[in-house]
């Protein structure tokens, strides 16, 4: 039996797994990973600017080709960058692993120079992490680590290997399986209960869906459609399970939610039958609990038992993936009667569509993303958080090969940008477009330089407000305008009780182009909705070299429909 | 509300009682006791864990446990047929010779042993159930109020086999 290096076993595992690429950032405790990486052809090494971004970068990767994101970094602050990432992966049911470099076995617990207790820190964000102790066990951890992160609910795995591990000679041997006494998910769909629910389910006579984003981790978006036309029952979807059927689809009703139309919140307080699949009811979503979906039978599909009946108590559990469900239920679902169920949803959506353009005519989101639906369909999307991804939510058409990646759970700012530029390394034949504000751009506005580096025609939008946009609104709806930090134009001289948005300001700073332009990408400013079609044509014409488009938009513009916190879905503020 | 009790075999590494702890604090779930120990097998160690909470947040609390990574097993003893004990020792200070005479006769009639004893000091040592050694403590606390030292091991349990303790 060979003896190798830790390190070298390492490259050995990573190629095993089929990684092709793996977002690193080097450092003390992780040079010798690093260098058994260097003059090798079949793993391609990213280099983010920090590691916050690396992780968001592994992620979108991750998200929007469905293999595990790996990220490698070294020992204290590099470990400790990478907290917001892994947790936002955890949110989001995301498969990652994380390699971070340690301080040698007999320095742990010296507080030695760049030692931290990462598994520590980590231990409540991730789905799984370990430190190695010993050079014998390296191989089997790795290869759980793949194993747990992308078995049964995907999440991020953290292995934390000691330098004189990563140094040891030890066996070339790297395991074909895992397995894990402790961890057997489960993969059958149990179909008694799946039978139950179907029968409710045509027994009902205004049912709905409510897709999460199990469906799209699974990738089951096809069977979906399948059922819901096999069905004819409505589409309601969250954040995470936008695109489950196509966005155009007659049978897809939009978003549910404090931000959801007026249409999907009303059917889910209306119907009677709630068929859930892939969603933990997060409370962005419920409104008011005891309102919540109140004279329905509640069906709930998902792979993890601990969603279920967690948030909402529900009359039907089933423990299974989305897809294997799905696929099952193809067999024993039938056409129902739904047509006045239809019209009566198709009358609520008439009477509160979304839309912006009377309230803010001129340039402003909904534009933006109407000619993202007509020049790019098939381009994968991301979004940073606040307006920008709530408008993004209610404008994107989900058609084609669109992807929406988004931070629905932890609610990520700068996650946009990192995001693209993973997405972008997974998917060369696809157009990747990034949806930010001024201040989340901003939060991770350095990878600029890593998308030149790739020669990645991302296509950056930032819709500059130049405040905080969505609590500037909360501040302008629940506390009396007082608006407290969230003005980007604030400068020293300013007037500490400022309540007009955009008189006399100071400039805006940064500015976007020049910041683009130094780093050598394109730069368009556009301030009018005529100039929109141009700068988008603009951008599609570059093929190795982002172009950030900075739409200069209302800065008091609001996003609208809302459900006030506390209140139920179907007690909408519908004009913010 | 109620008490319970749930025993987790888990894998005897380095961490898995701080994730365990850890995830009965960030969750806000009521632990109130917790034990550990090495079973026959050395990989595994398993931990007697006691808890009190309404119906659905126990529900909660099983599946967390079931889906972590390095618990082999959940076993719910709240209402299965088990035996339990807790060690406990009180010392009572400052004790006369009528003191003294007492603390015997609650040892004698609580079961309870006199594990130590000295002029002024009297250490006893108990090994019942939780709720028993409750009582005994709040006998103790009557009787000898500032003066009673107490140190608790928290409940060890095992399922019945003809016979249970509660």
């Amino acid at each position: 039996m060979a003896q190798i290096k830790g390190t070298d076993l390492f490259v050995k595992a990573l190629k095993e797994e089929g990684v092709d690429i793996l977002f690193g950032y080097p450092g003390g405790q992780a040079i010798d990973l690093f260098d058994s990486l260097y003059g090798q052809d079949d793993i391609e090494v990213i280099l983010p600017r920090h590691e916050q971004a690396l992780v968001h970068a592994a992620d979108g990767y991750a998200r929007s080709t469905g293999k595990v994101g790996v990220c490698l970094v070294t020992s204290g602050p590099g470990a400790t960058n990478l907290v917001t990432g892994i947790a936002t992966a955890n949110y989001d049911s995301v498969p990652l692993v994380c390699f971070t470099g340690q301080v040698p076995m007999n320095l742990i617990g010296n507080d030695a120079f760049q030692e931290v207790d990462i598994v520590g820190i980590t231990r409540s964000i991730c789905k799984h992490c370990i430190t190695v102790r010993s050079r014998e066990d390296l191989g089997r951890i790795i290869k759980e680590a793949f194993f747990i992160a992308r078995n049964g609910k995907p999440g991020p795995v953290l292995v934390d290997i000691p330098k004189d591990i990563q140094q040891a000679l030890g066996s070339d041997e790297y395991p074909s399986e895992a397995n894990i006494r402790s961890y057997k998910p489960s993969t059958k769909v149990h179909e008694g209960q799946l039978k139950k629910a179907v029968n409710v389910l045509n027994n009902a006579k205004h049912p709905v869906f409510l897709i999460g984003g199990g469906v799209n981790i699974s990738r089951a978006n096809q069977a979906m459609t399948r059922l819901a036309e096999l069905t004819r029952v409505p589409v309601i979807t969250t954040i995470m399970g936008k695109g489950a059927i196509p966005s155009d689809h007659p049978l897809y009703v939009g978003n549910i939610g404090i931000h959801g139309n007026y249409a999907s919140n009303t059917a889910i307080s209306e119907c009677d039958v709630l068929f859930s699949i892939g969603t933990r009811f997060n409370d962005r979503i419920t409104g008011k609990i005891s309102e919540f979906a109140k004279n329905a039978t509640i069906i709930h599909i998902d792979i993890d038992t601990a969603s279920i009946s967690r948030n909402i108590v529900v009359d039907i559990p089933i423990v299974a993936d989305a897809g294997n469900a799905i696929d099952k239920m193809l067999e024993y679902a039938r056409p129902l009667p739904t047509e006045d169920w239809l019209e009566r949803i198709q009358g609520w959506k008439d009477k509160y569509p979304l839309g912006m353009d009377q309230r803010y005519p001129g340039l402003n989101p909904e534009k933006v993303i109407a000619k993202i639906n007509e020049l790019f369909p098939d381009a994968i999307v991301t979004t940073d958080v606040g307006q920008n991804q709530l408008w993004t939510t209610q404008y994107l058409s989900m058609t084609g090969k669109r992807q929406l990646l988004t931070s629905g759970g932890l609610g990520t700012m700068g996650y946009g940008l990192p995001a693209a530029i993973g997405a972008q390394l997974g998917n060369p034949d696809q157009r990747v477009i990034a949806i930010s504000g001024d201040g989340g751009m901003q939060m991770n506005i350095q990878e600029m330089a890593t998308a030149m580096c790739q020669e990645l025609p991302l296509i950056l939008c930032v819709l500059n407000n130049s405040w905080l946009g969505n609590v500037r609104q909360w501040q302008e709806m629940f506390f009396d305008k007082r608006y407290s930090s969230t003005c980007l134009r604030y400068r020293k001289g300013c007037m500490k009780d400022c309540l007009n948005p955009e008189k006399c300001c100071p400039p805006y700073t940064p500015d976007f182009i020049k910041l683009a332009e130094s780093y050598g990408a394109q730069g368009i400013r556009v301030e009018t909705a005529e100039d929109i079609e141009a700068a988008f044509q603009a951008a599609k014409n570059e093929t190795k070299r982002p172009t950030l488009i900075e739409f200069i938009i209302d800065p008091e513009a609001n996003v609208s429909p809302m459900v006030p916190t506390g209140k139920p879905l179907n007690e909408m503020v519908l004009e913010c | 509300m109620k008490k319970r009790w749930i025993s987790l075999f888990v894998e005897n590494e380095v961490g898995m009682l701080a994730k365990i702890s850890g995830l009965f604090s960030g969750k806000s779930y009521n632990l109130q006791s917790l034990t550990v120990g090495e079973t026959e097998d050395p990989t595994v160690s398993r931990m007697t864990i006691g808890l009190i909470s309404d119906d659905i947040t126990f529900e909660q609390i099983k599946k967390q446990l079931n889906r972590s990574v390095g618990i082999i097993k959940v076993i719910d003893f709240t209402d299965t047929p088990i035996h339990m004990k807790e060690i406990l020792f009180v010392k009572v200070k400052g004790c006369n010779k009528s003191d003294r005479e007492e603390v015997f006769r609650i040892a004698q009639v609580f079961g309870i042993q006199v594990t130590d004893y000295g002029k002024n000091s009297i250490l006893l040592e108990s090994t019942q159930t939780e709720a028993r050694n409750n009582d005994i403590i709040n006998l103790l606390d009557q009787d000898f109020s500032g003066r009673i030292e107490v140190v608790r091991g928290g409940s060890v349990a095992v399922e019945a086999i003809s016979m249970q303790d509660r």
